[in-house]
């Protein structure tokens, strides 16, 4: 009989990845929905001293395999490694972060289980009545959205795009349970051999991790402006983000992109400058805590998502903001 | 009656006429009219996927497609840029159809091949300061020296000459025996003597290259005459037939570019608190408008499949160039009127499309002249 | 190098809209298209094809009859055979079923590498280049940036993360998934255009053809592990406040108001 939620948790030279600290949060509301208990797996090479940190992020239990061959990510040997897990541990449910890491072995495992996968997910909830994952994510780019279940096969997985979740509030008090578990691997395993690793040189701003994000759209006119929005940005202590228009104009590097085929954030606050809010766009920050837009056309569909829309010029409202928060901070 | 519809072959060419144009063309179409400069790496890649060699033969390196398929590929460059339209136009129907209808075997496979398989683009001097509607009055000399003909003579508007590794010159062999005494002679750019100047200003199609040629000793080996002495008249006035269907197809595209332009606008703009779409003025014009686009189209592409059948194509061609082009002008208008000031401003392409689409009831035969051509047949 | 890439054909979603008034897609009129990783995936395996003269590149699609037009455009930009894997017995697949389904057909080819884009725009799911690799028992490098041959069998690939990229050398037969980064398609040629038709030949397979590499319980909505429960467009939360005709002052006051209110400041 098939029991507990797994999160497959993602380390990075070591490093937990938030991704994996927001599933745990998830993974703990949707076992306790069940009635059962959240599992990590943590893959890796003397990672084991992690395990804490998941247990105190929502984790009961934490399945360790700590192998050299998992130093690095590489498909095949992460692939035998979970495959061994969830064949000896049979879970319900399999979670997984939608990154570049987890939309490689997701569906790999899956292939090799068969049993189904649903990819970004943004939503997760149990059944009340027939205690299935219903697993919600966007489709046809983002202008529906579909909830899949999985019935016949287990365990139900998806994955999850970072930043959808919320993760729980760390709590060092929390205890469970740590288990080693073995995997036998064969030097046929490493079917690809990694030449180098290179960390990339400029140093990528994570929009998804930031608290407050002004964000520029077409409607700011210039890349010049957003010069004007990172002062808005600095005094606030968030970050420039942007539309995908403006990327396309090239005012600003891909990295700073919110929308369906940028990044999905939720801030505290979604400040929208000069953008209209299309479809593709509110896919990526509907979920902001709060939003508030500025822009001249008061049709714009960016009105419909605001928590608090200013129709006016950016171009006199944001400086005179700066200055306002300026001065409160300074109090 | 057979049915009016592309083949699958001509639907696949149209959706990669369509990608080029908006992806290469569209981008850059503005900044190539204020400048007045026809981008040289647009022309490289124009050669690069066929856009040069439509309707020649495999043979030749050509594309192995149909006249019809051309004039897809006219209307949607001339969609968003009709300088790029003359630019095809003026290679492929004036200056390779001379070599491909008239020349011989040796001749098509030293001169042609190169200009249909990418590697050169070619231009046509017909017209001179006194020979416009009137081509009899070319006054440009050629005159037997050995194995060598020597040119004399100036050339006007002649478009792509400004880049054009191949030049069909026009010139009289026998002053005495009027347009029976021209010749047809296929002149290589660097021959000595031959000299581009600068490209004339103009109000539209201004990213095309329309220069003066002058001719001063131009010595032209004697196997470089197209089907010998006194056949250029001949010649000129068949490219020049087959040329209309290209222009018709420039107007076409020049139109339902402006069109859609406005389409997208009124849909957006909003006036007394609706979108003027909502007018029914707008929506009247709208109707109207398209409905001469389709019509023209249809005439365009009559005159394409009667060359492609190998039918009498002239009178066909003379129409559609007639009527295309004055609902070129008429739509350009119309599409500037309806967006209003932002259309007259520079910042929207209607206005240099209604600059562009005045041209084309002038040049490969005026409006008049077109008329002459129906007019005449007519009334025999 | 015997290369297969595999391509959908998708609908245009950014070309997609939503019908204010019924808030349901309106389909209509929305172009299909190559999807976009797909298409760099081709552009990849024919720019491989010229660097190891003697190369074939075979296009597998799976889809409807109408899909014929999408495969027509790969041999016009290029590709040399192409299949369409096409039966009604295939339709309602999810990533599973359809993985399985285009192994299925590839098994009947010879293949070296294989190519598929990372991901379709009208799903974004990533998940069918891996599973074919799995279903294929042949090892996969996702995310790849840049590609290139090294002797008879080895290819040297650029896999990109997040926060960095790697170098990785994958032995031949292999599959790899293409990021639109990896390669800029060329356009299709006019000749390309009418030899699609005229030269070349779109296969068409369905089931009986696939008999025998084919297990009949892993095709179509009854081999998909998964199952669509509903779709629903998204509601656009209730409505906030908006406020107009207000001088730079006031909007900036009542920002501030409502941050503080929030906390947020």
């Amino acid at each position: 009989m098939s029991r507990d939620v797994y999160v497959f948790a993602e380390q990075r030279d070591g490093e937990l990845q938030k991704v994996g600290i927001e599933l745990v949060g998830k993974a703990r509301e949707l076992a306790d929905d069940l009635g059962q208990q959240v599992a990590a797996v943590l893959l890796g090479s003397g990672v084991k001293d992690k395990a804490q940190e998941l247990i105190a992020c929502g984790a009961d239990k934490v399945v360790v395999v700590d192998d050299v061959m998992l130093k690095e990510y590489v498909t095949e040997p992460y692939t035998k490694a979970l495959t061994a897990v969830i064949n000896a541990k049979d879970p319900e449910i399999v979670l997984y972060g939608a990154s570049s890491i987890g939309r490689d072995l997701a569906p790999r495992v899956s292939a090799r289980i068969h049993t189904g996968l649903t990819a970004d997910c943004t939503a997760l909830e149990i059944d009340e009545e027939t205690k299935l994952l219903m697993m919600t994510r966007p489709a046809f780019g983002g202008n529906i959205m579909a909830t899949i279940v999985c019935e016949d096969f287990r365990p139900q997985m998806a994955t999850v795009r970072p930043g959808v979740m919320k993760a729980l509030e760390s709590d060092a008090s929390r205890s469970g349970e740590v288990e080693e578990f073995k995997v036998e691997f064969s030097a046929a395993d490493m079917n690809v051999k990694v030449r180098e690793t290179v960390k990339t040189a400029h140093k990528s701003v994570d929009i998804t991790e930031a608290k407050i994000l002004v964000s520029g759209g077409r409607g700011i006119g210039s890349a010049d402006k957003f010069k004007m929005l990172e002062e808005l940005a600095d005094v606030m202590e968030g970050e420039v983000s942007s539309s995908r228009a403006c990327v396309d104009s090239g005012w600003i590097s891909a990295d700073r992109q919110v929308g369906q085929t940028g990044k999905t954030v939720r801030p505290e606050l979604y400040l929208a400058c000069g953008i209209s809010g299309a479809i593709q766009h509110a896919a990526g920050m509907e979920n902001s805590e709060f939003i508030v837009a500025i822009n001249r056309d008061e049709d714009a569909p960016i009105f419909d998502i605001a928590d608090l829309g200013i129709v006016g010029d950016l171009n006199t409202i944001v400086p005179k903001l700066t200055e306002a928060v300026k001065a409160l901070k300074a109090k | 009656m057979v049915e009016f519809k592309l083949t699958k072959e001509q639907l696949l060419a149209q959706q990669m006429f369509k990608d080029f144009a908006e992806t290469e063309i569209k981008p850059i179409a503005r900044d190539m009219d204020e400048t007045e400069e026809f981008s040289m790496d647009l022309l490289e890649k124009m050669k690069k996927f066929g856009i040069m060699g439509i309707p020649y033969s495999k043979e030749y390196g050509g594309e192995g497609a149909d006249v019809l398929t051309y004039t897809l590929c006219m209307e949607e460059m001339s969609k968003v840029d009709a300088s790029t339209g003359i630019t095809i136009s003026v290679h492929t129907s004036l200056c390779c159809s001379c070599i491909n209808d008239f020349a011989s075997e040796e001749q098509k496979q030293k001169f042609l091949r190169p200009l249909v398989d990418g590697s050169k683009v070619g231009c046509f001097g017909l017209t001179e300061p006194g020979a416009g509607t009137d081509a009899s009055g070319v006054k440009t000399s050629a005159v037997l020296d050995g194995d060598h003909y020597v040119l004399n003579g100036q050339k006007v508007f002649t478009t792509n000459s400004g880049f054009a590794d191949t030049f069909i010159i026009f010139a009289m062999t026998d002053k005495s025996a009027g347009t029976r005494g021209m010749s047809a002679f296929i002149v290589d750019r660097n021959t000595p003597g031959l000299e581009v100047s600068k490209n004339i200003p103009r109000m539209g199609i201004r990213a095309a290259s329309n220069c003066e040629v002058a001719l001063v000793d131009v010595r032209v080996p004697k196997e470089n005459v197209i089907a010998g002495e006194g056949k250029g008249y001949k010649i000129a006035m068949s490219a020049l037939a087959g040329g209309r269907i290209g222009i018709g197809a420039q107007s076409v595209g020049i139109a339902q570019g402006a069109l859609d332009e406005a389409i997208k606008y009124v849909k957006e703009r909003k006036q007394f608190g609706k979108p003027i779409s909502k007018f029914q003025n707008t929506q009247f014009l709208i109707a109207e408008l398209q409905v001469k686009i389709d019509a023209a189209r249809l005439m365009v592409w009559r005159a394409a499949k009667a060359k492609d059948d190998h039918e009498n194509y002239a009178p066909l061609a003379a129409s559609c160039k007639l009527f295309a082009s004055d609902v070129a002008v008429e739509v350009t208008r119309a599409a500037v009127q309806l967006l209003g000031g932002y259309g007259y401003s520079r910042e929207y392409p209607v206005e240099r499309m209604y600059r562009d689409a005045k041209i084309t009831e002038i040049y490969e035969g005026t409006s008049e002249a077109m008329k002459m051509i129906v007019g005449g047949g007519l009334l025999r | 190098m015997k290369i297969v890439v595999c391509a959908k054909q998708v609908p245009d979603t950014t070309e997609v809209k939503l019908d204010p008034k019924t808030n349901t897609l309106i389909r209509d009129g929305v172009p299909s298209i190559i999807n976009p990783d797909d298409k760099a995936g081709i552009e990849a395996a024919l720019q491989l094809k010229e660097k190891c003269p003697g190369s074939t590149v075979t296009v597998v699609s799976m889809g409807p009859p109408q899909a014929d037009v999408a495969l027509r455009e790969a041999l016009a930009m290029g590709c040399d055979d192409a299949v369409l894997v096409s039966d009604r017995a295939f339709g309602g697949a999810d990533t599973w079923a359809t993985s399985s389904t285009i192994a299925a057909a590839i098994k009947k080819l010879d293949f070296d590498v294989i190519i598929t884009g990372r991901q379709a725009i009208d799903g974004d799911t990533a998940q069918v280049g891996p599973q074919i690799a799995e279903h294929l028992g042949i090892p996969q490098v996702s995310y790849v940036e840049d590609l290139n041959v090294e002797g008879e069998d080895t290819l040297i690939v650029q896999r990109q993360f997040e926060d960095r990229h790697q170098i990785i050398e994958v032995k031949t037969p292999c599959l790899i998934t293409a990021l639109a980064e990896l390669a800029d398609p060329r356009y299709m040629t006019v000749h390309g255009a009418f030899d699609a038709y005229r030269e070349k030949e779109v296969k068409v397979w369905g089931l009986a053809d696939l008999e025998d590499t084919i297990d009949q319980a892993n095709i179509g909505l009854k081999g998909s592990p998964t199952r669509v429960k509903k779709s629903f467009t998204k509601q656009a939360k209730g409505a906030g406040t908006i406020l107009k005709d207000l001088s730079a002052d006031e909007a900036v006051a009542s920002i501030v108001g409502k941050l503080q209110e929030k906390h947020i400041i």
